[in-house]
């Protein structure tokens, strides 16, 4: 008798829920720990956004003004908290309007699941309102994507999203839900997904390659560390910084790895590529080992293929085997996760220094400071420099501030001169280069990290790409610091015209609007400043708000960005005016 | 760099989408695609593709590793001709009345080695099966006598090695483990 009652019992605890489709989305979200959505509703996705309504007390929806804006949030929100970011839209528009960050989250590795509505299946290839095929547009810029036609494949495929969302090398992955799966009634049951047996994403380490890399390192006398983002991605910021203490190679970094090393420590050279720092790009064909951690050769890194760092032998750290020789070719490849590569690195390696050749990045960086940092920190001119407003923004924030850049020369000179004492603390557009990501961006980096200052550092371009989300930010509230940095211009492209178009501006110049009164609209303090006598202050009293806070810093109008290696040239071409 | 044939073996889910997942790659590197051809391999529920390109050994190499860094993809491979077994297959479509009036179509048949799949009082099908050039020289001996049509397969291929699907799905089993 005592068994059946228990069997009874038994059955009724592991009972499936009967529910609908869209219900068992949410709970598949919650399952995940996913209680914070960015989206957009719309006819194909209505009954998700009923049960949203339903479960708001356990999942928060951020209601964005364009589904971009809920892409780039919810990549701001991942590259903040290290969590899946999520993005909602409805079928048609709604969904080819996430295209955009979904690229940018692919080739920047940002762990995302957008979920998008579609229309019934019935109507699957009829051209029905709203209709788009979602799945064909989104194949080649995703890491994953499916599908679903029957509620019964919701929970399996939801957990196979998050799951491929974060592991390995993380990318974002699209669920295309038709609508008549999202009203059908099932027994839900969920269950984690633990491997897919197609896609093995932690290859484990070969020790013998450690080994050469250990000879390699020994041998060494000009050696010189690269990191990328992969630093972040592993969570290998302590091995990471072991490695290079313990090594005592110079470290140079990849716009998407800054932040994974502290600005201040005594092993961070800089930045490498076109835009980056003298000594490091220089430097890079004159090393004899390359030591690449978590980054993938990209041609803004390298500049012309065929001379670069051709004296050095390389040791490529990477966990995607189709980064390793696809751009260099590698001496010696640790294909793992860079945390396990560098943990066994440092069990092998001795203490070392290199005087003398730390020293040629001491002489390089005076050069550069002579010819462009000072003037750019200290300028002699009336004008601003974009320089200065970000110095005084290390000033107030003492460099505990993640800041978040849009695309062009703001992002270039923020990335150079901003200070970071903490990891995932710079949220940027690197491999797309996406105007109009950092307004949008900036609201999930904050919600990402609610109590970390999060201040978004925009040009008056790519600010008014995406500036609705100011909406979004008045509706929620989110306390982030908007800083535009307007020359009236689009200057990246005005700095080529300058140099490479004997300065015909075609389509550069910008006529602008009150930034001020725009912010003004909708309820966010706001603040002009364009003498340098009033940056001080400005900046401080953003800085001590608690609130959404908009700051325009006139800057001067045809600054260039500089060191520059001009697009095919190689590294060591690399001009400082 | 000396671009050669190679054909690209990919083992597979069954999962749809996965074909255009697959061109997309090509697509993105502006390579064409001499021939593609899909069936269900060894494995029950695993599929194979069968891809035919002309490229360099240093771009194959990379088009293999972004094939099999699709989540549904299991492994892929890339093999020279004189690796490989291949055949493909081709049908042409004859006018009847040909047949019986023109002696000469009989010996071609004949010394082609083709068989006829159907014949009918309109029409007749030969099919042929062996490499490119067999069946394009059936093609140009036949087109005298008019060719109403004429299609060939896109080429299927089997390795002189050992490819160890199974194998490799039993470690990716242990690996989940």
């Amino acid at each position: 008798m005592e068994t059946s009652t228990n069997e009874k019992l038994k059955k009724t605890t592991t009972k499936p829920l009967h529910i609908s489709g869209a219900e068992a989305v949410i709970r598949c979200l919650l399952a995940e720990e996913a209680n914070l959505v960015y989206g957009y509703p719309g006819g194909a996705i209505m009954p998700i956004y009923d049960e949203l309504y339903k479960f708001q007390d356990q999942l928060h929806h951020v209601l964005t003004r364009h589904e971009q804006g809920a892409t780039h949030a919810a990549q701001g929100y991942a590259r903040t908290s290290g969590e899946v970011g999520v993005a909602m839209a409805t079928s048609g528009p709604g969904a080819t309007n996430l295209v955009t960050g979904i690229a940018d989250a692919q080739i920047d590795s940002t762990p995302m699941v957008c979920i998008t509505g579609q229309v019934a299946s019935h109507l699957l290839g009829s051209d029905a309102f709203q209709e788009t095929d979602i799945i064909g547009i989104s194949t080649p810029v995703t890491k994953w994507n499916y599908q679903i036609t029957k509620a019964s494949e919701i929970p399996e495929i939801m957990a196979k999203a998050f799951y491929i969302a974060r592991s390995g090398r993380p990318g974002p992955v699209l669920i295309d839900i038709t609508k008549d799966a999202q009203f059908e009634m099932f027994d839900y049951e969920y269950e984690k997904c633990k491997g897919i047996r197609s896609y093995q994403p932690y290859p484990s380490l070969s020790i013998e390659a450690v080994e050469d890399a250990v000879e390699l390192i020994k041998q060494a006398k000009k050696p010189l560390v690269v990191w990328g983002q992969g630093v972040i991605l592993g969570k290998a910021e302590e091995a990471f910084k072991t490695f290079v203490e313990t090594s005592g190679i110079p470290a140079v970094w990849t716009i998407l790895g800054l932040s994974a090393l502290a600005t201040d420590h005594p092993s961070n050279r800089g930045m490498v590529g076109m835009h980056g720092n003298y000594a490091p790009n220089l430097l890079t064909n004159e090393c004899d080992l390359l030591i690449a951690v978590g980054m993938r050769f990209d041609d803004r890194v390298t500049g012309d293929l065929t001379t670069y760092a051709k004296q050095a032998k390389v040791i490529h750290l990477e966990l995607d085997p189709a980064e390793v020789n696809k751009n260099v070719m590698a001496d010696v490849v640790l294909l793992a996760d860079c945390k396990d590569s560098l943990r066994a690195l440092n069990e092998r390696i001795a203490p070392k220094t290199y005087p003398e050749w730390i020293q040629r990045f001491d002489a390089l960086d005076a050069i550069e400071h002579e010819k462009v940092i000072h003037s750019d920190l200290n300028p002699s001119k009336p004008g601003l420099t974009m320089g200065e407003a970000i110095e005084m923004i290390n000033k107030h924030s003492n460099g505990d501030a993640v800041i978040v850049t849009d695309v062009g020369q703001h992002q270039m000179v923020a990335c150079r001169y901003a200070k970071f004492n903490q990891s995932k603390s710079n949220v940027t557009s690197g491999g797309l280069g996406t105007m109009g990501f950092a307004l949008p961006a900036a609201i999930g980096a904050k919600m990402g990290a609610p109590d970390r200052e999060v201040v978004a550092v925009i040009g008056d371009g790519g600010y008014q790409m995406t500036i609705q989300e100011l909406g979004t930010i008045f509706q929620q509230q989110v306390a982030v610091k908007i800083v535009v940095l307007n020359n009236d211009f689009l200057g990246m492209v005005r700095q080529w015209q300058q140099l490479f178009f004997d300065k015909r501006y075609a389509s550069t110049e910008m006529v602008n609007p009150d930034f001020v009164t725009i912010a003004k609209g909708y309820q966010i303090k706001s603040q002009r400043v364009k003498e340098r006598k009033d940056l001080d202050q400005a900046v401080g009293e953003m800085m001590a708000s608690d609130k959404p806070y908009f700051l325009e810093v006139c800057v001067e109008k045809e600054h260039n960005v500089f060191p520059m290696i001009p697009t095919g040239a190689s590294v060591s071409e690399i001009r400082l005016e | 760099m000396e671009q050669k044939i190679y054909t690209i073996s990919v083992y597979t889910e069954n999962n749809v989408g996965l074909l255009n997942r697959i061109s997309a790659i090509f697509l993105k590197r502006h390579i064409n695609i001499e021939s593609f051809s899909t069936s269900e391999s060894e494995i029950k529920n695993v599929f194979r593709f069968v891809i035919v390109v002309k490229m360099s050994s240093e771009k194959v190499v990379k088009i293999v590793k972004q094939i099999e860094k699709q989540i549904d993809v299991i492994k892929a491979f890339y093999h020279t001709d004189e690796e490989t077994i291949f055949q493909e297959n081709a049908l042409y479509k004859v006018k009847s009345s040909a047949l019986f009036e023109e002696r000469q179509i009989q010996n071609i048949i004949k010394e082609s080695h083709s068989n006829i799949v159907t014949v009918s009082p309109e029409f007749f099908v030969i099919e042929k099966t062996g490499f490119r050039e067999e069946t394009e020289q059936l093609r140009k001996d036949l087109e005298p006598y008019g060719l109403l049509q004429f299609v060939r397969s896109g080429r299927i291929s089997v390795t002189k090695a050992k490819m160890g699907i199974s194998e490799i799905l039993n470690t990716f089993k242990n690996n989940n483990q």
